[in-house]
């Protein structure tokens, strides 16, 4: 269908958006993290909670404030979905079942916004704004606030443990970063034609004569919150490829660039926050040249199309929208895949095969292509660590990053970080393809039907979000089991980011040698984007091998 | 007993491997084993795979079974090789330790005040292992010296070549830095006290036997993060292949487990978990080849961080004497006069100056094609004395004097010379010239008869900087390390030999607490510091310094202070040091790249092999073409226990190490090793399975 001039052109539109917004962005986002002064709104809500927004935390209590915040989060979402029956705006949907809302609470505080159900066939407007649409917020200024602490760590000497407040750096995040921006972003969605309101379902006599219930609502302010925090959860079951939350291709293209734009410019903000740009921009590169490499893997999935059926159509369009074409979709599937958003424009089950693998791969790298907000750098910073590792025993020195010795804890904590989501992805792969109450969820056997239980694993594991369809997992063992693929995936990592972004504050940072490994280099760029696809793809492609690979070669 | 310096002959492998054998088959126990987890998966694999043989034989599981169980034992083969290459070394060391008959002086050394005639005192012969720190022992010519310690009294000459390889004898003396004497070694003449410095069992010789053999070896911090690195990633594959066996049964195709089992030790880092240990061993066992002696694997890392490099510039950059390198006529002089003024006036002078003018002149003499003059027969020397600041002869006829700018004026004058004649003008240029380029001027004057004396011209005296310090000092600063040069002298001269030797750094007029000061900034600064010393105003630097090297001539003291001892007492050895212990890591990082590298050949042998039955598609993954299933995935476990014996002299040897910038190192390396790693296997496996797939039932 789509022909080449505009892929390519909307590509290039979306580089060059982002390659304005993201120097910028991230210039901004290092002075948020680095002022020392408070706004009178900040200042407010510290006071309102009682905490003190200058105290320089330890990491064991910077982590323990994260896991204590978001576990308030998942009481108070479990409670909100169990309850929305008896709470306003509820549409009279029922309160949802003890694993729906167990999951849906764990989905949206970990930033990963699997969802389960149909938005617009299960929650009303409350749920959807007070409990989701504030966790799209607060669980992204999480991810951010996590890797602000580990830049620090980097940044910092001697510094016994400490890396900064986690209150400071959520407030700061919500307040100064996604508030503003998704403001802007829902206004000029809005004027872009997405829906805004908070009727009740519209009621229309159909010209064949039946009645639909169309449901309309805060979408346009969710859309931005959805791209802008890579959530990714649709107000509409169809997500992003409903036409209310995406009607053109404009929308479509500047969902993708908000999606997109933080974790790019928490890289270059990485780099000022260190004290060195290049740094930030050998991030960057790595996180650009594997979401290209996406992008381009997919497109031409999508595109060329192997296999009779789509040949004959012209495209793969299987499970696409017409008013994108295969190229949107495939760069939204990409993009969507490569942070941690799990919005979608298009189903990813009806991906090509290996168009559908790309976007499997895409999560196993562990969202670092760009990845989430803030999960997308640290997970890259973590990978860095263990590049600086194997290479600087090469360069004949006791390996440092940025100045900061990589010993035996260092390589404890990042061993521990990247074992946890192989284990959840292939462990819990195992157990769902296995059980009797897994199988009775996938919709295909053989090896579709294995990409379809990885990929929801995958997706959870990773926080990512994005459904590959095709799978049943309103089940308790679904809603079980993915629940924990999502709380393990987000948080055990967290703790390890922490534990070494306090390991290494306390640590000297020494000046850089002509014998030290220089991490801003091309070479090291290469040295890192191979590192991250092989060690991702000696975990994953013995399953990749019985899912998508023999389907693509069938 | 001249053991290990020169280093002996190397005999083959072959033979090295047999003997080693042995020793291999006892490390195979598991508790040998719980130190390499990477190791202990094999051999349980290779546990399970017996028993899966012995329940149901098939010519891949009986295949699979016995490569696992060689791959277990070329990873304790490597290790006993590298341990069996100190044996000898430990062996000839032993033989120093045998008991002897010490002579202990009566009451501890604090009250011993003597001073006379060592053989007067009161003794009491006991055997050599009971003597104490604190005892002190009389020991005579021909006897061996019971124990460690610093000699108290007396001067001998002393054979060490058992412990440093050095057949000449050297000289100890009480006090000074040349007091510590060695137990085991030889007293060759006169008799000296000597107080014990170490406990039984802990002396020098001991540490020694231990380090060579390995038998003490602490693994150091950058080998124990790598080990937890190959664990986390066996650990993934484990996950791996033990979900693999579900997922597949969802594919509806059961791999049997010795395949998976195979396809297990195929993926974790067999290759640099096997050669980890022999790695650590066969570095330090190369310091001990160079006659350096660590005291922990810690220092020998640490060697290869070091940022900051101290050296003396006496006897390491310099070679310690003063050297005439140039005559300096005044106007009116010739060449041929002052040289033979200063030629007249050196000629009984045996000081290494004097002798240095001698060499000079007579080889300008010879090509300017004229006669050195006759030894004067009636001359008689003036020796230097500090009072006059000058040297020379007295002839008959003349009188030569050669000295301090100063001190030959002063003498001029009194001959009757005018003050204006010797300050300022053409003499007073000479002189600063030569003192600003970092020589000492030497004045050379001659009075004929009763008439004034005339000043013939200058001596540039200098400190010649051995050849090839230059080009090791652009290598330092290549790899990152700042060379920063140590010395006595005023800051004039030791800028210019810093610059001549190409130095990155001097500190002049230095004292033992500017030494310290200048570590303690460096280290401040997060740097790392290697020096080497041998007094004992040197031992708290040598303590503060991250790699400290005493000098094997020096005090006991110098010694405990330090974490090497240097043998050969060569403090440019440092330099060798240093790139042994990048040698170490790198030969580390390469064969874990290596490692890594392989595993992804050895997917597509056995990934498709395991599954094309099931997903005849997946033919198309055999890009090697290789003739079936079993052989498949027999080739890749042939492959991955052969790759071990064949990187075993590498991991002895170590990897190549020219000095560079840590971006060229990495390219070449990450080409050899990243990029071999990777095409290696492709080559050996099809090889291997053109030979496997000639085996029936395979």
């Amino acid at each position: 269908m789509s022909s080449l001039a505009p892929a390519l052109g909307q590509v290039a539109v979306l580089v060059a958006a982002l390659a304005l917004a993201v120097p910028f962005l991230g210039r901004y986002l290092a002075h948020v993290y680095t002022s020392p002064r408070h706004l009178a709104v900040e200042r407010a809500s510290y006071r309102l909670v009682r905490v003190d927004p200058d105290a320089d935390q330890h990491w064991r209590t910077y982590a323990m404030s994260v896991l204590g915040f978001s576990l308030a989060g998942v009481l108070v979402l479990y409670g909100f979905g169990r309850l929305q029956s008896h709470l306003p705006l509820s549409l009279g949907f029922p309160g949802l079942p003890a694993d729906g809302a167990w999951n849906t609470a764990v989905s949206f505080v970990t930033n990963t916004d699997w969802q389960w159900y149909s938005g617009e066939a299960a929650t009303g407007h409350l749920f959807q704004m007070s409990g989701l649409t504030v966790q799209n917020f607060v669980s992204a200024g999480v991810g951010m606030a996590v890797a602000a602490a580990l830049a620090r760590g980097l940044a910092r000497s001697l510094q016994d443990g400490r890396v900064g407040n986690f209150w400071s750096d959520l407030v700061r995040t919500v307040v100064r970063v996604l508030l503003p921006i998704s403001l802007v972003a829902a206004v000029l969605l809005v004027a872009l034609g997405v829906v805004q309101n908070l009727l009740e379902p519209q009621v229309v006599h159909t010209l064949a004569g039946g009645v639909q219930h169309v449901t309309g609502g805060p979408v346009a302010s969710q859309e931005a919150i959805k791209e802008l925090g890579t959530n990714g959860g649709g107000f509409y079951n169809a997500n992003s490829a409903h036409p209310f939350e995406n009607p053109s291709p404009l929308t479509d293209v500047f969902e993708i660039f908000l999606l997109l734009v933080i974790p790019f410019a928490m890289a270059w903000a990485f780099g000022i926050m260190v004290g060195d740009r290049r740094q930030g921009g050998a991030v960057l590169a790595v996180m650009v040249t594997l979401w290209g490499a996406g992008v381009a893997l997919l497109t031409w999935a999508e595109m060329a199309a192997p296999g009779t059926a789509p040949g004959l159509a012209g495209g793969a369009m299987e499970g696409k929208e017409t008013r994108f074409g295969e190229a949107a979709s495939a760069l939204f599937a990409a993009s969507t895949t490569g942070t941690s958003t799990g919005a979608v424009n298009s189903m990813h089950d009806s991906l090509t095969a290996p168009g559908g693998g790309v976007a499997l791969f895409n999560m196993m790298l562990g969202e670092v292509a760009p990845g989430g907000v803030g999960s997308g750098l640290y997970g890259l910073l973590m990978l860095a660590v263990v590049t600086v590792f194997l290479a600087g025993l090469m360069v004949g020195r006791t390996p440092e990053y940025l100045g900061k010795k990589i010993g035996q804890r260092e390589v404890t904590l990042v061993a521990c970080y990247v074992l946890t989501t192989p284990v959840l992805v292939l462990v819990g792969g195992a157990i769902g393809l296995t059980a009797s109450d897994g199988l009775a969820g996938l919709l295909n056997t053989g090896p579709h039907g294995l990409s379809e239980g990885l990929y929801a694993v995958t997706s959870a594991s990773n926080n990512n979000g994005s459904a590959f369809a095709g799978i049943t997992s309103s089940t308790p063992f679904w809603n079980t089991l993915l629940g924990l693929c999502m709380l393990f995936g987000r948080f055990l990592p967290m703790v390890f980011v922490l534990a070494l972004a306090g390991l290494f504050a306390g640590r000297q940072k020494l000046p850089p040698s002509a014998g030290t490994l220089p991490t801003h280099r091309p070479l090291f760029v290469v040295l890192l984007t191979g590192v991250a696809l092989v060690v991702v793809g000696l975990t994953y492609v013995p399953v990749l091998v019985l899912g998508p690979i023999v389907e693509s070669l069938s | 007993m001249n053991t290990h310096h020169p280093a002996p002959v190397r005999r083959p492998l072959g033979s090295q491997l047999l003997e080693a054998l042995p020793a291999a088959l006892r490390k195979l126990d598991p508790r040998e084993l719980a130190g390499s987890p990477v190791m202990l998966v094999v051999e349980v694999g290779s546990v399970a795979t017996t028993i899966m043989a012995v329940v149901d034989p098939s010519t891949l599981a009986i295949g699979v079974a016995l490569w696992l169980w060689l791959t277990v034992l070329f990873g304790t083969l490597a290790e006993a090789v590298a341990e069996g290459r100190g044996k000898a070394q430990a062996a000839s060391l032993r033989a120093l330790q045998q008991e002897t008959t010490a002579r202990r002086v009566r009451g501890s050394s604090d009250q011993l005040k003597y001073t006379g005639n060592l053989a007067t005192l009161q003794v009491d012969r006991v055997p050599s292992t009971s003597l104490r720190a604190g005892d002190v022992v009389v020991v005579e010519a021909g006897e061996r010296i019971p124990g460690d310690g610093d000699v108290i009294e007396g001067v001998a000459s002393v054979d060490e070549s058992a412990v440093t390889g050095e057949s000449a004898p050297v000289i100890r003396e009480s006090g000074g830095d040349r007091s510590a004497v060695t137990g085991g070694t030889v007293v060759l003449s006169d008799r000296i006290a000597v107080r014990i410095t170490s406990e039984p069992g802990q002396s020098f010789v001991d540490r020694m036997i231990a380090l060579v053999e390995g038998s003490e070896r602490q693994r150091t911090p950058n080998e124990i993060a790598l080990n937890i690195l190959l664990t986390a990633l066996t650990a993934i594959f484990v996950v791996v292949v033990g979900t693999l066996y579900y997922l597949a049964d969802y594919s509806g195709t059961n791999p049997s487990w010795v395949v998976l089992t195979a396809l297990l030790v195929c993926l974790i880092p067999t290759t640099i978990g096997a050669l980890l240990s022999a790695i650590g061993i066969a570095g330090m066992d190369r310091l001990v080849r160079r006659n350096v002696l660590a005291m922990s694997g810690r220092a020998v890392e640490a060697a290869g961080d070091v940022d900051v490099l101290l050296l003396d510039k006496t006897g390491t950059i310099t070679y310690g004497n003063r050297r005439a390198t140039e005559l300096l006529a005044l106007t009116g002089v010739t060449g041929v006069e002052i040289a033979r003024a200063a030629l007249l006036s050196s000629l009984a002078d045996e000081t290494p100056e004097g002798r240095s003018i001698v060499t000079l002149v007579k080889g300008g003499l010879e090509t300017a094609a004229s006669q050195p003059p006759p030894p004067p027969e009636e001359g008689s020397l003036v020796a230097f004395s500090a009072t006059t600041r000058m040297s020379g002869i007295d002839l008959p006829d003349r009188v030569i004097r050669k000295g301090a700018a100063s001190a030959v004026a002063q003498w001029a004058h009194s001959t009757g010379v005018p003050a204006a004649e010797t300050a300022g003008g053409e003499l007073t240029v000479l002189v600063d010239g030569v003192s600003a380029s970092g020589g000492t001027p030497l004045v050379v004057a001659e009075r004929v008869g009763e008439r004034p004396a005339r000043i013939l011209g200058v001596i540039h005296l200098k400190d010649v900087v051995k050849p090839g310090m230059r080009e090791r000092f652009d290598e330092m600063r290549a790899m990152g390390i700042r060379t920063v040069m140590i010395t006595g002298d005023n800051a004039i001269t030791a800028r210019a030999i810093a610059e001549e030797a190409g130095v990155d750094d001097f500190l002049a007029e230095a004292t033992p607490e500017d030494k310290m000061a200048l570590i303690r900034k460096e280290q401040g600064g997060g740097r790392m510091v290697a020096m080497c010393g041998d007094g004992t105003n040197d031992a708290p630097a040598l303590a503060q310094a991250d790699v400290g090297v005493a000098m094997n001539t020096g005090t006991m003291a110098a010694k405990e202070a330090g974490n090497m001892v240097d043998l050969d007492s060569d403090p440019t050895k440092l330099i060798d040091i240093v790139e042994i212990g990048k040698q170490l890591l790198i030969t580390r990082g390469a064969l874990t790249t290596f490692s890594i590298a392989n595993d992804i050949a050895k997917y597509f042998a056995i990934l498709p092999a395991m599954f094309v039955v099931a997903f005849p598609e997946l033919d198309v993954l055999n890009v090697m073409h290789l003739s079936s299933p079993e052989s498949a995935i027999l080739s890749a476990v042939v492959f991955n226990a052969l790759v071990i014996v064949a990187l075993i002299p590498l991991s002895l040897r170590g990897v190549r190490y020219t000095p560079s910038s840590a971006a060229d190192l990495l390219r070449r390396n990450l080409l050899i090793y990243g990029v071999g790693g990777l095409v290696t296997p492709f080559v050996g496996i099809k090889l291997l399975d053109l030979v496997i797939s000639l085996i029936p039932g395979v």
